[in-house]
């Protein structure tokens, strides 16, 4: 069975490796360059922490099982020469800087702790044991020790090293054009820059990319850009040892607001340097730079580590995480065409939910049972079905 | 009145903004150093004062009316010590500049700026291709062992060796001489039938920039005078020492600069410099989204404007050519920045002193361009970016275990260029020895090293406190 899969971003990387290794005889092909897009313009957050009872957090729950697996797997089968993915379970703590906001955090975890996640609330003194540079200020502290940091560059790069190991080939600078189908009207491949790309299944794993992909395919997909800035510092000994966030991220990842958000997320990377996000914001693909967004995050950041003031900012980056107006990834079939799946739409925690998104691709491709249930991610959900047609009118 | 914001206070950014004045226009100049002059002017400060700075500066004359000029002149403010970390391309195609100024180790005042033009004469860093051993004390790039000489009056070393490639390695031997170092020998990778093919034919192209010439040629007598050894088509391929400097090995390279195996010979030194050309400063024209050559220079028309309405360039940014054309190219962007043409009589001498100085600066850029096969002299261990300390084995290594044809990713997997000086000296070699690894000719996601949005590192809090773009100024003159 031949598959292409579209976009080789952490979603296309994840699925390749998956079902080249399941016997399937996989194309990769990327419009630019591995990871050159959102893969590479993110913090690498594999959270539980940050997301609300539902299907995601499920997805969410799946995958911390299985990336430290994946870590591993990669590890002994790439071998040290690799550069590390740098799989970090370093877990995360959530604060609340203010009175008003210690409830509603500790109500969240409540929540959180009812569908089985370990969500510890801890005392404040016992928080800033954990983190002995965080701010005095903080009224209520969530401890997450299932939160975890890969660096996704490399896990992007690791994937799909991993991939073609299995057989699967990767064709960069490599752009769809179109589709192809048989005469029964079921995809027969795709057709692009560089000639047509023969398969009987095809994977839209283009990220906040994948509406302009469903389109060269002939089809709609609600998927919207959310653009997200981060900060990078010059590299300094350790002081911030988990992720660290402002309790109001929560209401930013789910809120579908249009004007810029942002709300603290620090942490150190394994290089050194600490990363500070972040903003979400939707203004289309537009990348320029807006120091408002940059100067709000840094502000922002000064009341949850004062220590950073003096810290300098060496460069800021920023991504378009794949956006879906209800919220929920698309994992699976599109009725609409036998033979096109669609991967997309994890918004900011693409990275972490790749490995069980494939997995859920891989079931269904093979009819077995997928490890969760996949019907809150069909391109079909009710949520989904008003947007799809108002974009295909 | 039209405003303009000069960057940069060299000799290109001091000639446009004395251009502007006399155009009629409102003039800020803005520099990242203590004192105006830019790298080739650099000097004491006016505390210390000495008398050979003439002696020691080509076109000091010309330096002194320039800031005399400017220092008292009421439509013009001076800015030292001011750096743009970040330009804004706004929704209605304006440019915000945001400033930040004050010691870069204290608690700096930010600024933000939105000017009628904006002249970018932001120069060039001289560059200096990784050797084994160079990260040893001891070993100096050829401009910071200038600056030294001019700035400090300071020698690197006892007895130093030169090596690289272009008529920069005369002034620094020169000023080596002059701070008191004994140059043990010079060494050019171009031969001399490449040189002699480029700087000498078609001689009528270079009438009018024979003083360049001459001065080339009084150079070459200064080191016959002095019996500096100055050789062509040789090149240091190792640096030895344990603490510090003690030897180089140089070695006869050909016409890619590959080392002749067998010509290899060792010279005691306690310093060495290293030049091999410049690298335009191109991160804020990148990022006011200023189009570049295929050279990878500011493109501008014969007006010195760039592709985006409102901003000029001149100078080291749009080719390495030297003071008289970077003073040229200055005068004409002023001139034209502030309403002008180059039709007008003002700037007709100037006008003709670009077209000549560009053929030049085209010949020197070719009979000194970089071989393509110099990194054959690195070793495994050898380190490329200083910052990150990334060697040469680990670019090879991880350009091929990933197979990454993507710029971006493969200065994330190796973290080569991504340490405090963002690329900025090792930025266009990693470029080279990643696509040489990776055996792409162009890096597939399109990105290169000059794209840095922040163009300086800022701290936080200074962050934190700068200005909103509802608090921007229009561009403040007294």
């Amino acid at each position: 069975m031949r598959v292409a899969i579209i976009g080789a971003g952490i979603t296309g990387a994840a699925c390749a490796r998956l079902l080249a290794r399941a016997g399937y005889d996989v194309t990769v092909v990327e419009r630019g360059a591995v990871a050159g897009g959102t893969s590479a313009s993110c913090e690498g957050n594999l959270l539980v922490s940050d997301k609300t009872p539902g299907p995601e957090l499920d997805l969410a729950v799946d995958a911390s099982v299985r990336w430290p697996l994946v870590a591993r797997e990669l590890h002994d089968e790439l071998g040290p020469g690799f550069p590390s993915i740098e799989f970090e379970p370093k877990g995360g703590l959530v604060v609340s800087m203010t009175p008003e906001g210690a409830e509603p955090l500790r109500a969240f975890a409540a929540s959180q702790r009812a569908v089985g996640i370990h969500a510890r609330e801890i005392a404040t003194d016992d928080a800033l044991e954990l983190e002995p540079h965080l701010s005095r200020e903080i009224t209520a502290a969530v401890h997450y020790p299932q939160d975890a940091q890969v660096q996704p560059v490399v896990a992007v790069e690791a994937l799909l090293a991993s991939a073609r190991r299995a057989g699967a080939r990767v064709m960069t600078s490599t752009e769809v054009v179109g589709s192809l189908h048989d005469a029964g009207g079921r995809m027969a491949g795709v057709s692009t820059s560089r000639g047509d790309v023969h398969a009987d299944l095809v994977v839209n794993a283009a990220g906040p990319w994948a509406g302009e992909v469903a389109g060269a395919l002939g089809l709609s997909l609600p998927v919207l850009p959310r653009r997200g800035m981060v900060l990078v510092t010059t590299r300094m000994p350790h002081r911030v040892f988990r992720k660290v966030y402002d309790a109001d991220y929560v209401g930013a990842t789910q809120s579908g607001d249009a004007d810029l958000q942002t709300s603290t997320v620090v942490e150190s990377t394994a290089a050194g340097t600490v990363l500070i996000g972040s903003s979400r914001q939707r203004v289309g693909f537009d990348d320029r730079l807006d120091v408002d967004v940059i100067r709000e995050i840094a502000t922002k950041s000064l009341r949850l580590f004062p220590f950073l003031e003096d810290m300098q900012v060496l460069r800021t980056y920023g991504g378009f995480r794949p956006y879906m107006p209800d919220h929920l990834p698309v994992i699976g079939a599109d009725p609409r065409v036998p033979g096109l799946y669609h991967v997309t739409g994890h918004e900011g925690a693409g990275i972490g939910l790749s490995v069980s998104s494939a997995e859920i691709l891989l079931a269904l491709m093979n009819g077995t049972t997928p490890p969760l249930d996949p019907a809150p991610f069909a391109i079909d959900r009710p949520t989904l079905t008003p947007h799809l047609q108002e974009v295909a009118s | 009145m039209t405003d303009i914001l000069v960057i940069g206070a060299g000799p290109a950014g001091l000639a446009a903004a004395a251009a502007a004045r006399r155009r009629g226009a409102t003039v800020r100049v803005i520099d990242s150093a203590e004192r105006t002059g830019g790298q080739y002017w650099r000097h004491l400060p006016e505390s210390r004062p000495a008398g050979r700075e003439a002696v020691l500066h080509h076109q000091w004359n010309t330096y002194q009316s320039l800031r005399q000029a400017l220092e008292f002149d009421p439509g013009c403010t001076i800015d030292t010590e001011t750096q743009v970390w970040a330009v804004e391309r706004r929704a209605d195609g304006t440019l915000r500049v945001n400033l930040a100024s004050g010691d870069v180790d204290g608690t700096r005042a930010t600024e933000s700026v939105v000017p009628d033009r904006l002249i970018l004469a932001t120069g060039a860093h001289d560059r200096a291709l990784p050797v084994p051993g160079w990260t040893l004390p001891g070993v100096f790039t050829a401009g910071a062992a200038q600056a030294m000489a001019k700035g400090e009056r300071i020698a690197v070393g006892d007895r130093v060796v030169v090596a690289g490639s272009g008529p920069f390695l005369f002034p620094v031997t020169a000023s080596l001489g002059q701070a008191g170092a004994r140059v043990v020998g010079v060494f050019e990778a171009s031969r001399p039938s490449r040189m002699a093919r480029h700087w000498l034919a078609r001689p009528w192209e270079l009438a009018g920039a024979s003083h360049k010439v001459s001065e080339l040629a009084g150079y070459v007598a200064h080191h016959v005078r002095g019996r500096v050894p100055y050789r062509t088509g040789y090149g240091v391929v190792e640096i030895h020492g344990t603490a510090r400097v003690e030897a180089v090995t140089v070695a006869r390279l050909d016409a890619d600069w590959a080392p002749v195996l067998g010509t290899e010979r060792r010279i005691d030194c306690d310093a060495v410099c290293l030049g091999h050309g410049f690298t335009p400063r191109l991160e804020l024209a990148v990022a006011a989204g200023c189009e570049l050559t295929d050279e990878r220079f500011v493109r501008v028309d014969g007006e010195q404007r760039t592709s985006v309405d409102g901003v000029f360039a001149a100078g080291e940014i749009t080719a390495i050519g030297g003071v008289d054309l970077a003073l040229a190219e200055g005068e004409i962007a002023g001139w034209v920045a502030a309403g002008g043409s180059t039709a007008d009589a003002p700037v007709r001498s100037a006008r003709r002193a670009r077209d000549r100085f560009t053929r030049f600066a085209e010949r020197i850029a070719t009979a000194h361009r970089i071989g393509a096969s110099w990194s054959s002299w690195l070793q495994d261990d050898t380190i490329v970016c200083r910052c990150e300390e990334v060697d040469a084995g680990t670019l090879n290594r991880v350009a091929e275990s990933t197979a990454s044809v993507g710029l971006r990713s493969l200065k994330l997997t190796t973290r080569a260029g991504l340490g405090l000086c963002q690329g900025r000296i090792c930025g266009r070699t990693v470029e080279q020895l990643l696509a040489g690894a990776s055996g792409c000719t162009a890096f597939a996601d399109g990105t290169t090293t000059d794209r840095r949005p922040i163009a300086a590192p800022l701290r936080i809090g200074d962050l934190a406190r700068a200005p909103q773009s509802t608090e921007t100024s229009p561009h403040q003159i007294p």
